[in-house]
């Protein structure tokens, strides 16, 4: 519990008013009595401080900004008062606070569509630009191989490959029990379920092992480059590795890309593979096709063709994930929450480009005779 | 306990006038602190007279920032007892307990200001954390104050962290921690980063922060120039403890191979005759003004 300032006006003889301040002039006590200050009006002879018990920075500011307004002078101040609001009223100057500049709303929208609209083309040049130095990075490294790092490659294969076998596993597996078991349902009312063994072989070939991965990928993977290097940025990394003569796109980008693109492969057909498993696992147990029949199905009933559908598409989304990555975690400038909107932006653009191409390549194949 | 406002807050009665707690606002008792095997300290002893600026020296790894840590709440000790402004800090369950936090302020040493605000909105958090009820009218006039008082221009006020210099961000922190009017300051390596310039600007300003606002100041430090102009006191952790206590003169007087080595090398030299030269030069002045 705690006192309260208050204050209170005496008339004199005169017919002059004194304002009277009470009780502890501290920043906790002066909350409740500052809206009765501020709508206080003149004429104002004098601010008696004499019966303040204590006074801090808040309580001289509150008194010096009162005669300010007021154009009453201050009597009573004991020493450390006066002291406080001398040193006080030698920085004020005066001024209202500076607020930030806002526009009204019917300009602001336009305002903001015009950024936005605007960010987005130099964003495009920006992406551009970004292929473009890994291009140039990728030729220097051709002509020089030695400068190749293959100890960060092997590195990352393995933080973004090797980490992520457990979690694509169990989710292709659950994806290809579900598959399985929608597939059947429907497929039953044909009396047809031995297609499910189709339906979850080239589905998981095809779409699904490599799309879930992608998905996975870029959620674990994609958004861990944009963390790290833009985290790289602020702590003024990445501008160290340019002084030493070190490209960042040598030594940071192109590991990262190659290991994602050299990695998705593998891990959409490994995805495929437990997809299929899944959905053979839970044949045997609901539709009566034992395990084994359902894997020799597989050979019988899915071309090659959708084994390389899967594999072709494996690096192109591989590619399309860790550029978005180190792309937004390279654009980092300020702080700590651009790196939080980065790594988001970073994962959105990976999902959506990712589904955007899958749908071209879906025309793409069928149109060359793939379907 | 006085009932005389009614306002309900989380903030702690200050202690009586003349009581231990009020004579010394910082106590630590027997401190053992240690990071699995790694002992850093054993059995401290320490105690922050109020209205002293107290300099803490150390060489690099002996935990001045580990016992800053310990004192606001930070890093739990293993052993001892740690008493703030008359308030158990060791013996606090949970982050909630410490209610001492209105009465002090602490600069970090980048200023560790919270980055998606502006200064001046920075400098507002602890009033609108504790003090909810003042209006934002005066909420934004203490804040361009504070930051005015630090010595940074008022255009500072609207502009973020990442546009302002290391030696502004430190005037930022500062005006941070001055916001809830502190009785208690607590500075990790203030002029550490700035230029020489900028540094004994910073010394000057808590020197004069500290006498107009009755400040206790504890202070970490590398910088001699800051011991010699601004500490009233300084303390030298060695071998895991405060091995001493007092003002310059009394410490080099000691015969610590460590305290020596640190009064008498060549920096410590120069920085205690520039010191001489500078307090000549200030009786001279004086002199000059009477005449």
């Amino acid at each position: 519990m705690r006192a309260s300032a208050d204050f209170s006006t005496e008339q004199s003889a005169e017919g002059a008013t004194t304002l009277v301040f009470s009780g502890p002039m501290i920043v906790s006590a002066l909350g409740a009595v500052d809206p009765r200050l501020r709508a206080l009006e003149g004429p104002i002879a004098a601010i008696d401080l004499s019966h303040a018990t204590r006074i801090d920075t808040v309580g001289a500011w509150t008194a010096w900004s009162l005669s300010q307004r007021l154009g009453a002078p201050i009597i009573g101040a004991s020493p450390e008062a006066e002291r406080l609001i001398a040193a006080i009223s030698a920085v004020d100057d005066n001024r209202a606070s500076v607020e930030a500049h806002r526009l009204p709303i019917l300009l602001r929208v336009p305002n903001h569509v015009g950024e936005v609209v605007s960010g987005l083309g130099h964003g495009m040049l920006l992406v551009l630009g970004f292929l473009g130095q890994i291009v140039l990075a990728s030729g220097v490294l051709l002509r020089h191989p030695s400068r190749f790092r293959l100890r960060a490659l092997v590195h990352q294969m393995e933080l973004m490959g090797v980490n992520a076998l457990a979690i694509i596993g169990l989710m292709s597996f659950l994806v290809g029990i579900v598959i399985a078991q929608q597939g059947a349902v429907q497929l039953r009312q044909f009396g047809a379920e031995i297609y499910t063994v189709n339906l979850v072989g080239r589905l998981s070939l095809r779409e699904l092992g490599i799309l879930m991965t992608a998905i996975m990928v870029a959620g674990r993977s994609g958004s861990a480059f944009a963390a790290q290097l833009g985290t790289m940025k602020l702590t003024e990394e990445i501008d160290a590795m340019r002084t030493i003569g070190v490209s960042p796109i040598e030594a940071l980008v192109i590991p990262r890309l190659l290991a994602t693109m050299l990695m998705m492969p593998l891990l959409g057909t490994y995805s495929a593979a437990i997809g299929i498993i899944g959905g053979a696992a839970l044949s045997a147990l609901t539709l009566g096709i034992p395990f084994f029949t359902f894997l020799a199905r597989i050979q019988e009933v899915v071309p090659v063709h959708d084994v390389w559908v899967g594999l072709i598409k494996g690096p192109v989304f591989g590619l399309i994930v860790a550029t978005s990555g180190c792309f937004q975690g390279l654009q980092v400038k300020s702080d700590a929450e651009e790196v939080g909107t980065r790594t988001t932006a970073a994962v959105v653009m990976a999902i959506f480009m990712v589904i955007v191409l899958d749908a071209f390549f879906a025309v793409f194949f069928s149109e060359v005779g793939w379907g | 306990m006085s009932d005389e406002g009614g306002l309900l807050t989380a903030c702690a009665v200050p202690p009586p006038p003349g009581s231990e707690a009020d004579l010394f606002p910082i106590r630590v008792r027997g401190l053992r602190n240690a990071f699995g095997e790694h002992v850093i300290h054993e059995n401290l002893d320490l105690d922050v007279r109020r209205g002293e600026i107290l300099g803490v020296v150390g060489g690099s790894g002996t935990g001045k920032s580990v016992l800053m840590r310990s004192i606001i709440g930070l890093q739990i000790p293993e052993e001892g007892t740690i008493e703030v402004l008359g308030s158990p800090i060791t013996d606090a369950r949970d982050d909630d307990d410490i209610d001492i936090r209105c009465r002090w302020g602490i600069l970090f040493q980048g200023g560790a200001l919270f980055s998606t605000l502006t200064v001046a909105e920075n400098v507002e958090v602890p009033l609108r954390e504790f003090y909810p009820e003042i209006s934002d009218e005066l909420r934004h006039e203490i804040a361009r104050y504070k930051v005015l008082l630090s010595g940074l221009p008022a255009e500072a006020t609207s502009k973020y962290p990442s546009e302002l210099s290391g030696g502004m961000k430190k005037r930022a922190g500062l005006a941070r921690a001055l916001a809830l009017d502190p009785e208690l300051l607590f500075l990790d390596e203030p002029t550490a980063g700035l230029d020489p310039i900028g540094a004994a600007g910073f010394d000057q300003l808590i020197r004069s922060l500290q006498q107009t606002l009755g400040l206790t100041v504890f202070l970490i430090t590398h910088d001699l120039d800051t011991l010699y102009e601004i500490c009233d006191r300084v303390a030298v952790i060695a071998d895991k403890r405060v091995i001493a206590v007092g003002t310059i003169p009394e410490l080099i007087a000691t015969d610590h191979p460590w305290i020596k080595s640190y009064f008498n090398g060549p920096r410590g030299r120069a920085a205690m005759a520039a010191n001489e030269r500078n307090e000549h030069a200030g009786a001279l002045g004086t002199a000059g003004d009477q005449a």
